[in-house]
């Protein structure tokens, strides 16, 4: 499958737009900028960004509580988002979801999820009414090594091979449920297998490779469009950074996260891009300049940006 | 006819809501109803039977035996354009789905600060009575009504049932609808009208008295109605509040009734500690009613224990006539 050039840049911006992002989110937590917590994707670029990408605009995506790269995938307004983590009333949410909560329905994007499996069930609903509207759209349901054990994994899988919807599930599989290691909470070591007992189609792919995630989704999202039901894609990756801000990798060893560090998902997507000369030097440079400029823009909207009125404080609890 | 002219015909607590539901899938290509043995089968306890034909397998669907996925489907399709209507066989199994309901339906609209819309309605079959035991007779409606964003409507007759829950079904709002099993072949006159549409948030005072107000809800309207009507041949007059929908509270027809008579008792099935009873007991005291107090508030509710299977003990976990003929004279210091 050949990848225009002008998607391959893009891929490459919102990558590196992830990595800066989550960088300067985690610069201000450290300080104490901002309150509450979040969880950072750092390592996990190419998984969550080429995942959203290999989507058609109008498809959807339900995210997770790791969820700044798969929204950036999915096309994002840096400044509306960083609002949002700084709890402004700018932001996506107005400043009532935060981190764990960024969302821009009428985009395609049902919101990344504070609860672990929280996302299944919605994303199988939202198919649902792809299905029944006939729309032609698919759902990229993303969730993690941990959510594949909750209850929810199953009834949703289950469900959606059934009534043959148009979702694709896929596992974020980072070796790590918080701190427990997969060996101690499943004994497999590849989620993908689980597909088998919803009689549905599963792949593994390489979460550190860009190029591999697009195409792996790309043709997934074809099979489901064409309403043959849902698959499973594990995405093999890892994250770089702690759980949560709380977290002291007392549970990893620091040569394991230095042997991933060296799989950096974006130097890869670099090196393949100039290897095959899609982009040049002066190219590559070129967006990652202006990437930490549109962060730095994000910030200075941020802050610029007003605290919700207290009187909102009430207002949409329903609608 | 009925009053203002209107066409009246009989039914049943099911027939009534299997009429909502239908004339709103009707009206409403959106609407769509999933749940377990919906379908051919016509539910669990009958309700749907005939729509499956009516409306085919696209619109009422048979799910797998999984509460999580069944509210959190609906939760999905119910932000994507769906209204869709999930049948949770019996209130018990909520608990199952609790997940979808309260930490993703619930919140979605104000968390994502007022940027989507949640119109499902879950029905939920509740209440004790039919010998099903513990796991198959509770009365959880103070579960939901303890969660912002949630609405909880819990209708006595088939009237009230249909009116409400067309417009459950049309708010946009998730709404745990809650049906006491044991109504549903209760028959009542409701008007032959397409349009019955009861808004949530509105009391009804099914019988007016000046002497003592009864606030209650659900199975328990009708014990009320009978004992207030002993009771008035001996000349108390009993004014019978039924809030219909307990989010929203119409605390304004409550607080103006018990202004007038001086005196209430609320009742409901549920078990006492941490019932709604309560909270309806706790508005009246903080409002301006207080003042007008001549007893203190007095609550009646279900003993707090699991639902026994032995007829006997399950009956007498439930108000009876006589406890609410009691408490009626406690609070007239009779």
């Amino acid at each position: 499958m050949k990848i225009e050039k002008g998607t391959l840049l893009e891929m490459y911006k919102r990558m590196n737009e992830a990595r800066v992002f989550e960088e300067k989110v985690s610069y201000f937590f450290a300080r104490g900028m901002v309150h509450g917590t979040t969880h950072l994707s750092i390592g996990e670029e190419a998984s969550g960004v080429a995942a959203s990408m290999a989507l058609n605009e109008e498809d959807l995506i339900a995210a997770t509580h790791r969820g700044h790269s798969q929204v950036i995938g999915k096309g994002i307004d840096l400044n509306r988002m960083m609002a949002e983590l700084l709890g402004k009333v700018t932001g996506y949410c107005k400043g009532k979801g935060g981190s764990m909560h960024i969302a821009d329905v009428d985009a395609g994007n049902l919101g990344a999820n504070g609860v672990v499996g929280g996302g299944h069930g919605i994303a199988v609903g939202a198919a649902l009414t792809q299905q029944i509207k006939k729309s032609g759209r698919v759902v990229l349901c993303f969730f993690g090594d941990g959510a594949a054990n909750e209850g929810s994994f199953h009834e949703a899988l289950n469900l959606a091979s059934v009534w043959k919807l148009p979702v694709i599930f896929y596992c974020e599989n980072n070796l790590y449920g918080m701190s427990t290691p997969i060996s101690k909470h499943m004994n497999i070591e590849d989620i993908a297998k689980r597909s088998s007992s919803y009689g549905i189609p599963g792949y593994i792919v390489d979460g550190n490779d860009a190029i591999a995630v697009y195409q792996r989704v790309k043709e997934g999202a074809e099979y489901v469009r064409k309403g043959k039901g849902p698959i499973l894609i594990e995405s093999k990756t890892y994250r770089w950074v702690g759980h949560s801000k709380s977290d002291a990798n007392v549970y990893r060893t620091k040569e394991e996260i230095e042997e991933w560090k060296k799989k950096c998902p974006i130097k890869r997507l670099k090196k393949y891009l100039l290897e095959k000369k899609v982009l040049r030097e002066d190219e590559i440079e070129a967006i990652e300049k202006k990437v930490i400029y549109d962060i730095e823009a994000s910030v200075e909207f941020a802050n610029n940006s007003e605290n919700p009125p207290i009187e909102s404080l009430l207002e949409d609890v329903y609608g | 006819m009925g009053r203002g002219g209107k066409r009246m015909k009989e039914m049943t607590y099911a027939e009534a809501i299997r009429e909502a539901m239908s004339e709103e899938m009707r009206r409403d290509e959106d609407v769509i109803f999933i749940g377990q043995d919906i379908g051919l089968y016509g539910g669990a306890f009958g309700v749907s039977v005939g729509m499956f034909e009516e409306f085919g397998e696209e619109r009422v669907r048979d799910t797998p035996i999984s509460e999580a996925v069944i509210a959190g489907a609906a939760t999905g399709a119910a932000v994507t354009g769906l209204r869709p209507i999930a049948e949770i066989m019996f209130m018990d199994f909520t608990t199952i789905a609790m997940d979808a309901i309260v930490n993703q339906a619930a919140k979605i609209r104000y968390m994502f600060g007022g940027k989507a819309r949640v119109p499902m309605v879950l029905r939920c079959p509740a209440g004790s009575g039919t010998g099903a035991a513990a796991q198959h007779s509770q009365s959880l409606e103070a579960w939901f009504c303890h969660v912002p964003g949630l609405k909880v409507v819990a209708p006595s007759t088939p009237a009230d049932a249909k009116g409400l829950l067309k417009a459950a079904i049309r708010d946009d709002n998730p709404v745990i609808f809650v049906e006491q099993k044991l109504l549903y072949k209760k028959k009542c006159r409701i008007p032959d009208d397409e349009d019955l549409i009861i808004p949530l948030g509105k009391a009804d005072i099914k019988r007016e008295g000046g002497d003592v107000t009864i606030v209650t809800y659900g199975r328990m309207v009708e014990k009320v109605l009978n004992v207030a009507q002993e009771v008035a041949k001996e000349g108390i007059n009993v004014e019978v509040v039924d809030p219909r929908t307990l989010v929203p509270l119409d605390k304004e027809t409550i607080i103006n009734s018990v202004i007038k008579t001086g005196r209430v008792i609320v009742i409901n099935e549920a078990v006492k500690t941490g019932g709604y009873a309560g909270e309806i007991a706790a508005i009246i005291t903080e409002s301006e009613a207080f003042d007008y107090l001549d007893a203190p508030v007095l609550r009646l509710a279900g003993k707090d224990v699991p639902i026994p299977y032995n007829p006997e003990l399950e009956k007498a976990v439930i108000p009876s006539e006589g406890d609410i003929k009691e408490a009626i004279y406690r609070v007239m210091n009779r």
